[in-house]
């Protein structure tokens, strides 16, 4: 008798890790933005640890000092301790560009799942709405709305939130329109189940790759609008230590004390470049289609 | 053709009107009395409010209001500003070519070296040129254009002292300001061509092309360049009103008159009728780009307008 065929080793289909993890490990990119931003985190939580000077004191007998031991990015016009400033300045950024995000992803995904799922009246109530705020150029739109509630830093994360709305809700509008079309979401709806269900357990998890991506690179886009509206002074206010204003408040001071604008305007780069590469490496991770 | 072009007017119609009732609202939106608010700044009695509020026409319902708003606006009277009280649309007028100017410069560069960028990256898919042509490309997304301006001031201007800091003028002043603000677009121009490009080289009119025996430069440029940049001038639109909208900053950084300082100055006055003025300007300027671009879209590519 010839030797039996060994037995075929069944596999139950490839999910998760499994089917992510070679690909994000393949992704040098990503890893570097994931450090990055891993770093920036952890100066934001441990901010009190490793700046231990008051980011906002002043002391004009040390205003105006070069890097050194004692001040590591020098101090600024008023004296105070530019590395205190920049390091509290990372919780700032990172918070603004985490609710302005959260703002434009949560009403966005709202309005394009409402807009995508029911159709008709409601779907061209919301998506003229969206056409109307699409007619402005994003930094506009942000402008407008910071102009109407008054500059300061709560209603600036609320403005380019606001700003970024549109986005997300064309792109779960679109995917919803696929989704809703699987026999799945006809099997619930067969079986009765309400809207508002259907909505939020069988459409919204399948739009979520997207919303997650776009969110991660959007993230960077807003940390930039947002430093840039408060560079103008229609941000966050003095004294705080945001970076965009922390420019700003340098740039008088450029010939004899670049340090004042160079490491606020590095750190921003490097937490958009950050953003950039982690968002890119997600999209290239979860729909490899869309790689530009 | 015609019939596109109509049908696409007619789509933009609205679009328009959406704007302007946005716009107009935002008096509406303000927390608080927006004439007290305009005021603030000045000694103000009653009678003062009373006069400025019939002056805005702020005493008429809110559906009169916002008729006025536009019949006004179609005929080119965008009010009156507060703090110089001159005539919006004339301080527009004075105010736009110089920042016209800047966005034409800066779209030009960030064209010629963001196609330049990605053309090349395509060609030499996977070299060190395709690495290093897409990181540039990844720092000029992430750079902020006013550090950008900061860091080629301290340099170019009060160090090498080629070029003025700051002010309006000659071309001499452009360079700079237009550098700042077209790095960010080059660089996004540069990664869609790159894609665009690898797509249509791949085409099997691009095999003929090279199996005919034409030059490499030749096969590049006419047969993969031309076909590639049609998702490309999509792009352009929007990146034309992106810059146009990044004027904003820019002029601010580098203290060049235009719109952008307008409006910033205007905001920080509390000059709404100036700041309504100068948003609606734009954004009507930007659904015009938008709706020539899908024109000419449909012009290049006829598969649009049959579609």
């Amino acid at each position: 008798m010839g030797e039996l065929a060994a037995p075929l080793e069944v596999r139950g289909p490839r999910a998760g890790w499994q089917l992510w993890g070679p690909r994000v490990r393949r992704h040098k990119g990503m890893i570097l933005g994931f450090c990055l931003l891993g770093v920036l985190v952890l100066i934001a939580l441990l901010q009190d640890l490793i700046a231990r000077e008051s980011p906002i004191r002043i002391d004009v007998t040390v205003a105006l000092q070069e890097p050194s031991w004692v001040h590591l990015m020098g101090t600024d016009q008023y004296g105070r301790d530019v590395y205190s400033r920049v390091i509290h300045g990372a919780r700032i950024s990172l918070t603004v560009g985490l609710i302005s995000v959260g703002v434009a992803a949560i009403i966005g995904t709202v309005v394009g799942l409402m807009a995508g799922y029911y159709g008709a009246s409601v779907e061209a109530l919301c998506m003229r709405l969206v056409d109307v705020m699409l007619a402005f150029p994003g930094i506009l739109l942000a402008l407008g709305i910071v102009s109407v509630l008054g500059p300061n830093l709560r209603n600036l994360m609320l403005a380019v939130g606001i700003a970024g709305i549109p986005v997300y809700a064309r792109l779960v509008r679109g995917s919803v329109l696929v989704a809703k079309e699987h026999l799945y979401v006809e099997a619930a709806r067969a079986i009765g189940a309400p809207s508002r269900k259907i909505l939020v357990r069988h459409i919204l998890p399948n739009v979520i790759a997207p919303i997650v991506v776009t969110a991660t690179l959007g993230m960077g886009g807003a940390i930039l609008a947002a430093a840039a509206l408060s560079f103008i002074g229609l941000g966050s206010q003095p004294p705080t230590p945001e970076w965009g204003r922390m420019l700003s408040e340098g740039r008088d001071y450029l010939r004899d004390a670049w340090w004042i604008s160079a490491f606020p305007g590095l750190m921003i780069m490097l937490t958009v470049l950050g953003m950039n590469l982690l968002g890119d490496g997600l999209r290239d991770v979860f729909d490899p289609r869309l790689r530009i | 053709m015609t019939r596109y072009i109509i049908g696409r007017l007619l789509v933009t119609v609205p679009v328009v009107f959406g704007v302007t009732l946005a716009v107009f609202s935002m008096l509406f939106l303000i927390p608080g009395d927006p004439v007290k608010m305009m005021l603030s700044e000045f000694v103000t009695n009653p009678e003062q409010v009373a006069k400025m509020r019939s002056q805005l026409h702020l005493d008429e319902p809110f559906v009169q209001q916002y008729g006025r708003f536009v019949w006004n606006a179609f005929r080119g009277d965008l009010g009156t500003s507060i703090r110089d009280r001159r005539p919006v649309a004339a301080e527009i007028a004075e105010m736009f070519p110089s920042t016209l100017q800047l966005a034409l410069a800066a779209f030009a560069l960030a064209a010629t070296f963001g196609i330049a960028l990605g053309v090349l990256a395509a060609v030499r898919q996977n070299s060190w040129w395709d690495a290093g042509s897409m990181v540039v490309a990844l720092l000029g997304v992430s750079l902020p254009s006013f550090w950008v301006g900061l860091l080629l001031i301290f340099a170019f201007s009060l160090h090498l002292r080629w070029f003025p800091a700051t002010g309006g003028g000659g071309i001499s002043h452009l360079i700079l300001p237009a550098l700042a603000l077209g790095l960010g677009g080059a660089a996004i121009i540069a990664r869609l061509t790159r894609s665009s490009m690898l797509d249509v080289l791949r085409l099997e009119h691009v095999t003929t092309a090279r199996a005919k025996g034409l030059a490499e430069g030749i096969v590049v440029l006419r047969h993969g360049l031309r076909n590639a940049l049609i998702p490309i001038i999509t792009l352009f639109g929007l990146q034309f009103g992106s810059l146009l909208a990044g004027t904003v900053i820019i002029e601010t950084v580098f203290g060049r008159p235009g719109i952008g300082r307008l409006v910033v100055n205007a905001i920080l006055n509390k000059d709404f009728p100036l700041v309504q003025g100068v948003v609606l300007f734009v954004a009507v300027a930007y659904v015009g780009i938008n709706l020539a671009v899908d024109v000419i879209y449909a012009v290049v590519d006829p598969r649009i307008r049959y579609g």
